[in-house]
């Protein structure tokens, strides 16, 4: 029998508050931070002193969603991260560059691989189980969770699962994007991002961990049921790909009653989400998320935060909807995703 | 009864060789890869590495990529290794073959070339941008060979490639894949090599793994795959030999450094074998991470000492060979493990003189012929992750 996967716990920290929905946070830059917890809660100031920003969010998170979910140690920690340690990346090029490979401190250089996060989630939980870290762009996260969905259909006795999704902005990697049109060229504000048709996005920070389960406790969110991704498509192909993943889970596109999508305003490829919204989604609750906490590689990681709340109290914040559909009771939630064509993912969610 | 998953192609570049056979006629012939480096542009230019012969120029001209093309050399590396497994498989590629590969180093070749541009605001080679992340140069390698669906990227340092070739496993064991290319790569660069080097853990002789007297690493470049594929899709085809068992934890020590009871090791080690199902004495021959190291090698002998209570089989490390490949090397050492199922033989652990004061454990330090049914090969990395891969013969 296979098991069944839950939410059961979650951390998030991005450039909103909780309270998004009434008082959004709003930005005028194309690169915001996210707004950050006071750390020192967490993390021994000691450790924190020599943690970049995604090691900081990522721990912080991590113990967030097992305290969520009342867990001391999980069984596997498993992240996604589509950009790594950027900060402890470029501290320690610079200085390569700079003292021409001469007398280079290796700290940053020992703290910029991709699986410092995960490494460090463990050295803070003293967890040495499974940990692996995923690194494929804007299907980091949803990587990360394939991966956990295969460990709990493996052994049918585990559970616990610490799975998210991290990324930083540092101040001259995350600046490049201007240079390639990944960002807009006109500062614009956050909640503005939809009403500009032009190329480039909005970039920010984040990081979503997610205690999976397998059995429901009283904390539950939802139910995890399936994810998928692809790493190229075409915009027609995309249309069955959907339909293709659903029908895998006994589904039809109106059995969807939310559809939770990327769009980030990029004109030259949000007609990926735009042409779900105009076809098989035209009569499904749509809601966007990238005019509150920007762009970046693991943002789903806030989209799967929205769908868990969504299922566990049945309201959906207006500020998300981006069409009108009279409410029903949200029983299925999908989420897809893209970043420059590329690296797209479907996930699926549904109520307990 | 666990089979493991079927492998149906192999292919590999590296220090000694950019396929297969070179590889083996190196390792038979105990000759090293291990020089000064060359093309690499660095000022340390005293520090031996593992470098590959062939240019990026060579390689993209060989591959018929366009002049403008955006492949970054860990890309061109993966795309050489990986046509020379699908060539040995005749994979075929549609939408239910995957493609898994581990890399930490990604396209940083590429962005410690431009870094100076892109800061000073020169969007020039802007394509090159997004390299640094290692997504970019998985995707270059789907692109070459049209894989569309699932693509994915492990990035734990240098045990990434084991990692991915046990992901690749589980993937066709759960029905998500038909068949999945599997392995990784990893170039030289300045990053890496002055990251090693700040740390002091490069010797600026040859390696000499598991020796009392050892300095430290090599650092290597190379790429390899596998090709994996469930059962109903072999038909006729050569079984190279089977990934039985795989375990992956982590030491929770320290961020680079290994714990003196090689716990991580240790401990993914027993899951592989506990995995695997068989005993102890069943493991012919171990591929260890051996990278010359103090800490390393120490940690990972006492570790050895403690799963197989005291009697180790015989282990080498090929370090020697091809220098630390970093996320490649676990990829590169299934390719060897493979190796010496299909010719049993056991390839030599060069430059070994003194045992280690605290383990007093001596590697193999010349070709062996013994038939060689299963391997356990070892690859750990920074952030405390330690991975095994049980690799066996196929039995008809």
């Amino acid at each position: 029998m296979k098991n069944k996967i839950y939410i059961t716990g979650i951390g998030g920290i991005s450039a909103q508050k909780n309270d998004f929905a009434e008082n959004p946070l709003v930005y005028e830059q194309l690169i915001f931070k996210a707004h950050t917890p006071n750390f020192k809660e967490f993390i021994k100031p000691m450790a924190l002193r020599r943690m970049s920003q995604a090691v900081k969010m990522g721990v912080t998170t991590a113990l967030l969603a097992l305290k969520d979910a009342k867990v001391e140690l999980p069984e596997a920690i498993i992240t996604g991260t589509g950009e790594g340690c950027k900060k402890d990346t470029e501290r320690f090029l610079e200085k390569l560059l700079d003292q021409r490979e001469d007398l280079l401190n290796p700290t940053p250089f020992i703290q910029s691989t991709h699986n410092t996060i995960g490494g460090q989630i463990a050295l803070h939980l003293g967890c040495k189980n499974y940990n692996v870290t995923y690194s494929q762009n804007s299907a980091s996260l949803e990587s990360a969770f394939i991966d956990a969905q295969l460990l709990l259909s493996e052994n049918p006795k585990s559970n616990n699962i610490l799975v998210g999704g991290v990324d930083e902005v540092s101040e001259v990697i995350s600046g490049f994007r201007n240079l390639d049109q990944q960002l807009k060229t006109k500062k614009i504000k956050n909640l503005d991002l939809f009403k500009d048709d032009s190329p480039g996005t909005i970039a920010s920070e984040g990081s979503h961990f997610f205690l999976l389960t397998s059995e429901i406790k009283e904390s539950t969110y939802a139910e995890l049921i399936d994810l998928g991704i692809i790493n190229s498509v075409s915009t027609q192909g995309l249309t069955s790909e959907v339909e293709s993943f659903l029908t895998n889970n006994q589904l039809k596109p109106e059995d969807i009653d939310v559809v939770i999508l990327g769009n980030n305003g990029d004109n030259r490829f949000d007609h990926f989400y735009e042409n779900l919204q105009q076809g098989i989604f035209k009569n499904t609750q749509q809601l966007v998320y990238k005019h509150l906490i920007g762009e970046y590689e693991t943002a789903t990681g806030f989209a799967f935060l929205l769908a868990a709340n969504i299922l566990k109290s049945g309201e959906i914040p207006g500020i998300l909807k981006a069409n009108n559909i009279p409410e029903v009771k949200t029983k299925n939630i999908l989420i897809y995703n893209q970043y420059l064509a590329r690296d797209h993912s479907l996930s699926l969610l549904r109520a307990v | 009864m666990n089979k493991g998953v079927a492998i149906t192609g192999m292919g590999i570049v590296s220090a000694i060789g950019s396929n297969t056979a070179m590889n083996y006629e190196a390792l038979v012939s105990g000759k090293s890869g291990i020089d000064y480096p060359k093309n690499l542009l660095t000022k340390h230019k005293d520090l031996p590495v593992g470098e590959i012969a062939l240019t990026n120029k060579d390689m993209a001209e060989k591959l018929r990529l366009p002049k403008d093309h955006l492949y970054t050399r860990a890309a061109l590396l993966g795309v050489t290794a990986i046509k020379e497994a699908v060539e040995q498989s005749r994979l075929k590629i549609d939408s239910h073959t995957g493609l898994v590969s581990g890399t930490s180093v990604g396209g940083i070749d590429a962005t410690e070339k431009f870094f100076t541009e892109f800061a000073a605001g020169n969007s020039e080679n802007k394509e090159f941008i997004r390299a640094q992340h290692p997504g970019f140069t998985t995707q270059k390698i789907a692109d070459y060979f049209g894989i569309t669906g699932f693509v994915s990227t492990i990035s734990t340092a240098c045990s990434s490639s084991a990692n991915a070739i046990m992901l690749g496993a589980r993937l066709i064991k759960a029905g998500k894949l038909k068949r999945v290319i599997v392995g990784g790569t990893d170039c030289l660069t300045r990053f890496t090599l002055n990251g090693f080097n700040s740390l002091k853990i490069l010797s600026k002789e040859p390696c000499q793994a598991f020796d009392e007297n050892r300095y430290g690493l090599n650092l290597g470049e190379g790429a390899a795959y596998l090709i994996l594929e469930a059962e109903d899709e072999i038909k006729d085809r050569e079984v190279l030999g089977r990934l039985k068992a795989y375990g992956n934890s982590n030491d929770a020590f320290h961020q680079t450094a290994s714990s003196a009871d090689g716990e991580g090791a240790y401990l993914a080690m027993q899951k592989a074998l506990i995995t695997a199902n068989i005993p102890l004495n069943a493991i012919d021959y171990i591929n260890a991470h051996g990278t010359g190291t103090k800490n390393n090698d120490a940690a990972e002998s006492v570790a050895l000492q403690r799963i197989f209570n005291n009697e180790v089989p015989k282990f080498s490390s090929t370090k020697a060979f091809t220098g630390h490949a970093l996320a490649a090397a676990g990829a590169l050492e299934a390719v060897y493990s493979l190796l010496n199922i299909k010719k049993s033989q056991i390839f030599p652990n060069l430059n070994f003189s003194h045992p280690m004061q605290s383990s007093d454990l001596i590697p193999v330090t010349k070709l062996e012929q013994q038939k060689v049914n299963t391997v356990l090969s070892n690859s750990f990395g920074f952030g405390g992750n330690c991975t095994s891969l049980i690799f066996a013969r196929d039995e008809k």
